[in-house]
């Protein structure tokens, strides 16, 4: 095979001269294209107020003990609003107020009424779509592209697959009379503020409960966004309660003797406490904890398809996700390849203004979590790992912090085994299929998990073998209202989403 | 650097599901203001103002010339475009009436656009078109022997078109729309660099579907993993199909994110347009005035 070899990059590496360019005096001019001016989302006419109450029995009701916390914008580090910190006071009125409704109003109402309720917050949440992403990129720090386009729309999905559900419980049960819990105490995370509120108030309402729920001390708006549209939906009073606050708030709302059920998504910490604290008691639980996902890329794999979702696995939201795929297998053969290639796009991604739309990576949603994420990358330092960090510019202000990869970990490292939940992704390489299985299982959780192979049989094998409560094949991270999630091990206990997300709302009869 | 061995039976595994979502999610990169605009005068000076009809006339050709060399009369300072592309019997009609521009010629060859004709008439029409004066060949891989798996004649005839080229800048039309899959596309990518294309190009624009982005992106993936191991760059051509400013501003943002800012120049980007040339015009007239102006403002050729 004859092959002429070009040693330098010039206009006539092909070995034969090349036309000179037309327009070459006007290159400067075309410079503009090269960086993406800003386009920001404009967050002018989204109304924050100034102070946030408790969500109550159908009205802001002022907390008990009048204190309250500030909610910032991580991108900016400025005061955004400031919400009320619960107290058992609170806690207590809240839980009698959805009590009296659930007696009273909600669990005899028929099906078909609820499920209007529900269609109708559906909806609202989509004709309020953009304010709810505005404002849940400026009170999270997550980009505006990810709050557009998936919390935001698949929040609304959940109501709508939910409010399915709500006259058609006993096909869901057959030859089972499912009857409501209860009261609710839910209790949800940070990373996805709106979208996991609507994994637990959705199907809690259409099986015919009432709910207590509270955000995160860091992201409380869009759930008070959430309890006008309840308002204003005129869902009746009561039926669903927001109360505001941090752990002891949550602590309040656990331990409080008139709840029957709690959901908890957060870390596997918090979610021993809960369990701890629940032991003896009648309440069922659900728990959604944290995770290690492992992402296998065999050698066969669609190499630069697999590039991509391993940026999607591990850089979606800052890698504030509890299923993000953490951990990179690689086979050994292309393991070289794959990692080039992860490095030169992980420099494209652009690190900045979350309310940029442009924007890929947005802020570490919390001073806290920027230091743990900041100690982590330390310890995966002193552990000898390999360290890359993109060559992305960072902004002066907010918590920001660069996509990173370790390579050359081994599996009794510390960033091998403790979930960090930022944007640091650590790379181990495999020779089997039986090695990668073995490594994927290694690990106390068991939430999530990706396999890349173009051979079908392979995605089932692996499949099969790693003990995770999803593994995506040859994607990561999508979600849709009709599929359960959760997890094994200390990953959780009970599934969200789907027929499955029912069970924990239902007791069943015969 | 040794010399890059391709191996002809290297089959490189493309999820067509993941392509499309990597172009979605390109296509939402949000290109305002001053971005947008030099990105319309990157893309009008990367067209190949095209006309391949059989009743094209001296006339027609002379129109487009005229059109390539400035494109709106009332902003003179906009770039031309960066070439035409004729048949081989228009090139000295369209050289002529280029004379003293830095517009170049293109000429399809090689029995375009079915490419159903022997090898030696192929290098005959190609030298041929070298002769009446086309700076740049474009022309037609054997489509049937690629999907029989006859990749080394396919090699070989790339091979001696590029040698019949002579000083001329060859581009490879792979007519992905008869490729059809994805692994082909780049297989044929990879085969064409490596038997010496200086540029890789999508369809005849006879052919539907004609350019697409997923189709692009692949070759864009291509072409980038060859300059990583041979250190040439090739150039890229989508052709076909290509109508609205819109999808142009995509299909720069497709390459800047794929291969970096260095491909955004005609010199590796081209657009093998007709119509796309008054769209971009429309919306340059629009960034500077602020409205719209009527079609009937623009020339239509």
């Amino acid at each position: 095979m004859s092959e002429k070899t070009g040693t330098n990059i010039t206009k006539a590496a092909n070995g034969s001269p090349k036309p000179s360019s037309p327009n070459s005096d006007l290159k400067n001019e075309f410079a503009a294209f090269l960086n993406y001016a800003p386009a920001p989302e404009s967050s002018e006419h989204i109304e924050i107020k100034d102070r946030y109450q408790h969500f109550i029995d159908g009205d802001f009701t002022e907390p008990v003990k009048n204190r309250y916390f500030k909610s910032i914008n991580p991108a900016t580090e400025a005061v955004l609003s400031e919400f009320a910190e619960g107290t058992s006071e609170d806690v207590d009125a809240a839980v009698k107020a959805a009590r009296k409704a659930y007696d009273k109003q909600w669990s005899v109402l028929s099906g078909k009424e609820r499920g209007k309720y529900i269609f109708r917050i559906a909806r609202m949440i989509q004709e309020r779509s953009r304010e709810l992403a505005i404002t849940e990129t400026m009170d999270g720090g997550k980009p505006i592209r990810e709050s557009r386009d998936v919390d935001v729309p698949l929040a609304a999905a959940y109501f709508f697959y939910y409010a399915g559900w709500a006259d058609k419980l006993k096909y869901a049960f057959p030859g089972k009379t499912p009857v409501p819990v209860g009261v609710c105490g839910q209790i949800i995370p940070w990373n996805f503020p709106l979208l996991m509120l609507s994994w637990k108030i959705a199907p809690a309402l259409a099986a015919g409960n009432t709910v207590v729920l509270k955000p995160a001390e860091t992201t409380p708006l869009t759930a008070l966004k959430f309890a006008e549209i309840c308002r204003d939906a005129g869902l009746p009073k009561g039926v669903v309660n927001i109360v505001t606050g941090a752990g002891q708030t949550g602590a309040a709302l656990v331990d409080h003797p008139d709840v029957d059920k709690i959901a908890f998504t957060g870390s596997t910490e918090v979610g021993k406490i809960i369990q701890k604290s629940l032991a003896g008691t009648s309440k069922k639980y659900s728990l959604e904890l944290g995770g290690k996902g492992p992402n296998i890329v065999y050698d066969d794999a669609p190499v630069d398809q697999a590039v991509e979702g391993v940026i999607n696995a591990i850089f979606f939201n800052q890698g504030h996700v509890c299923c993000a795929g953490s951990r990179l297998l690689v086979q050994e053969g292309i393991a070289e390849k794959l990692i080039e290639k992860l490095k030169a796009r992980m420099d494209s991604l652009i690190v900045g203004d979350p309310l940029d739309k442009n924007t890929d990576i947005g802020a570490i949603n919390s001073k806290m979590q920027f230091e743990k994420i900041e100690k982590y990358i330390e310890i995966g330092k002193n552990e000898g790992a390999e360290f890359y960090q993109s060559s992305s510019e960072l902004p002066s202000n907010g918590f920001f912090c660069k996509p990173t990869i370790f390579t050359g970990v081994s599996q009794s490292n510390r960033i091998v085994q403790e979930e960090i939940f930022g944007p640091v992704l650590t790379i181990q390489t495999f020779r089997t299929p039986q090695e990668a299985i073995e490594k994927a299982n290694n690990t106390p959780y068991g939430l999530a998990s990706g396999v890349w192979t173009d051979k079908g049989s392979k995605i089932f094998e692996t499949g099969k073998s790693v003990r995770s409560g999803v593994m995506w094949s040859n994607t990561y991270n999508k979600f849709d209202p009709t599929s359960p999630f959760g997890g094994y091990k200390e990953s959780g206990i009970g599934r969200e989403g789907g027929l499955h997300g029912l069970y924990p709302y239902v007791n069943l009869g015969h | 650097m040794s010399n890059p061995v391709y191996d002809f039976n290297e089959i490189i595994p493309i999820d067509s599901i993941g392509v499309k979502e990597r172009v979605s999610r390109l296509n939402s990169r949000s290109i305002k203001k001053e971005s947008k605009v030099a990105g319309l005068k990157l893309a009008l000076s990367m067209i190949d103002h095209t006309t391949l009809e059989g009743k094209d006339s001296k006339g027609k050709v002379e129109q487009l010339c005229s059109k390539a060399k400035m494109p709106y009369s009332p902003m003179p300072d906009l770039p031309s475009v960066a070439a035409v592309c004729v048949y081989p019997s228009m090139i000295a009609i369209a050289k002529n009436a280029l004379r003293g521009s830095s517009v170049k010629v293109a000429s399809v060859a090689t029995s375009f656009p079915s490419g159903m004709s022997k090898l030696s008439i192929k290098l005959e029409e190609t030298r041929y078109a070298v002769e009446e004066g086309a700076d740049e060949i474009d022309m037609v891989i054997s489509r049937g022997e690629f999907l029989k798996g006859n990749f080394s004649y396919v090699f070989d005839e790339i091979a001696a078109v590029k040698e019949a080229c002579g000083e001329a800048h060859l581009k490879v039309i792979l007519e992905t729309g008869e490729l059809e899959t994805l692994e082909n596309v780049r297989k044929a990518s990879d085969l064409a660099m490596h038997a010496g294309a200086d540029f890789i190009k999508t369809s005849t624009g006879k052919v539907t579907p004609a350019a697409t982005q997923p189709v692009t992106l692949v070759m864009l993936e291509a072409i980038r993993d060859f300059h990583s191991k041979t250190g040439r760059m090739i150039g890229m051509k989508p052709a076909g199909g290509i109508r609205k400013a819109k999808e142009a501003l995509q299909y720069l943002v497709l390459v800047k994110e794929t291969l970096g800012a260095d491909w955004l120049t005609a010199d590796y980007f081209r657009f093998g347009a007709s119509s796309l040339t008054n769209d971009i015009l429309l919306q340059i007239v629009k960034q500077k005035s602020g409205v719209y102006q009527s079609l009937n403002y623009f020339s239509n050729d």
